[in-house]
């Protein structure tokens, strides 16, 4: 299943769903491509929400950091929200998870931006 | 692989396809050898990591390279091995990623997920190419008391 993302506002916030695999190829580049669209609008304060991504390799790890680092570059901020276990592991044992603020409800991670 | 079979190997081109395809294997072959779900995903993510090594950073995308991925079975291990035909990974070069300078870099991680996710992994970079050999043993390290499932 490949990368699928759509994006809708909440409060002044850009809530990104991402769903699929963010791998080498299509679903980095998807990403990657949101995430400087959103910027170039004036969209700065951006929730990644991963609930349905099941999978990420080490280039989707990649581009996460990559939309973290270009955001935070440009004056925004950008949260992670709802990681499944596999996303937790994995940003678990590469140390991002001291990097990212990640949040578990929608809600807070909202509200966190104000 | 079926369970009689103690090898298979192939051929592949260097191509984000072959990526999809070595990692499709690997979850296949896995699952069929009776590894456990997390196991299956860890073998399959370490050759998917292997296999972009070896067709990104080894044969660099290049038509007249090839990538070869083998599978053994033994009594105790899967032994995957995935070689390429570039000029050889310099293995002084490739940094910590845990390391906080590296820690917001945008690639490198990849061998340190095949350590990760592997009980062993082994790497000989030459000038004909790349070799990376991936061992999952067939019980966990700490799960020698369980009986073989065949």
């Amino acid at each position: 299943m490949s990368m699928k993302i759509s994006s809708r506002q909440v409060d002044g916030v850009t809530i990104v769903d991402c769903s699929g695999r963010i791998t080498l190829g299509e679903g980095s580049v998807v990403l990657r491509d949101t995430v400087r669209d959103l910027l170039s609008k004036g969209n700065k304060k951006i929730i990644l929400n991963l609930a349905d991504v099941n999978y990420i390799d080490s280039s989707g790890i990649g581009e996460l950091v990559s939309a973290f680092t270009t955001t935070k570059n440009q004056g925004g901020e950008l949260k992670l929200l709802n990681l499944t276990k596999k996303v937790n592991d994995l940003l678990q044992i590469t140390k991002l998870y001291t990097v990212f603020d990640v949040k578990d409800d929608e809600a807070t991670a909202v509200k966190s931006f104000k | 692989m079926s369970m009689t079979e103690q090898r298979v190997s192939y051929t592949l081109d260097s191509t984000l396809e072959t990526v999809d395809s070595a990692e499709e294997k690997a979850s296949r072959i896995a699952t069929e050898l009776g590894f456990a779900e997390d196991e299956v995903m860890q073998i399959s993510m370490a050759v998917r990591e292997g296999a972009v090594n070896a067709v990104l950073h080894g044969n660099a995308y290049a038509p007249d390279k090839k990538v070869t991925l083998a599978f053994e079975r033994t009594p105790e291990e899967l032994i995957i091995t995935i070689r390429d035909q570039g000029k050889g990974m310099d293995l002084s070069k490739i940094p910590n990623p845990l390391a906080p300078e590296n820690l917001l870099k945008t690639s490198g991680r990849g061998i340190f997920l095949m350590r990760s996710f592997m009980d062993t992994v082994e790497i000989r970079p030459s000038q004909t190419g790349t070799e990376i050999k991936l061992i999952k043993r067939v019980h966990g390290p700490t799960e020698g008391g369980k009986e073989a499932s065949q």
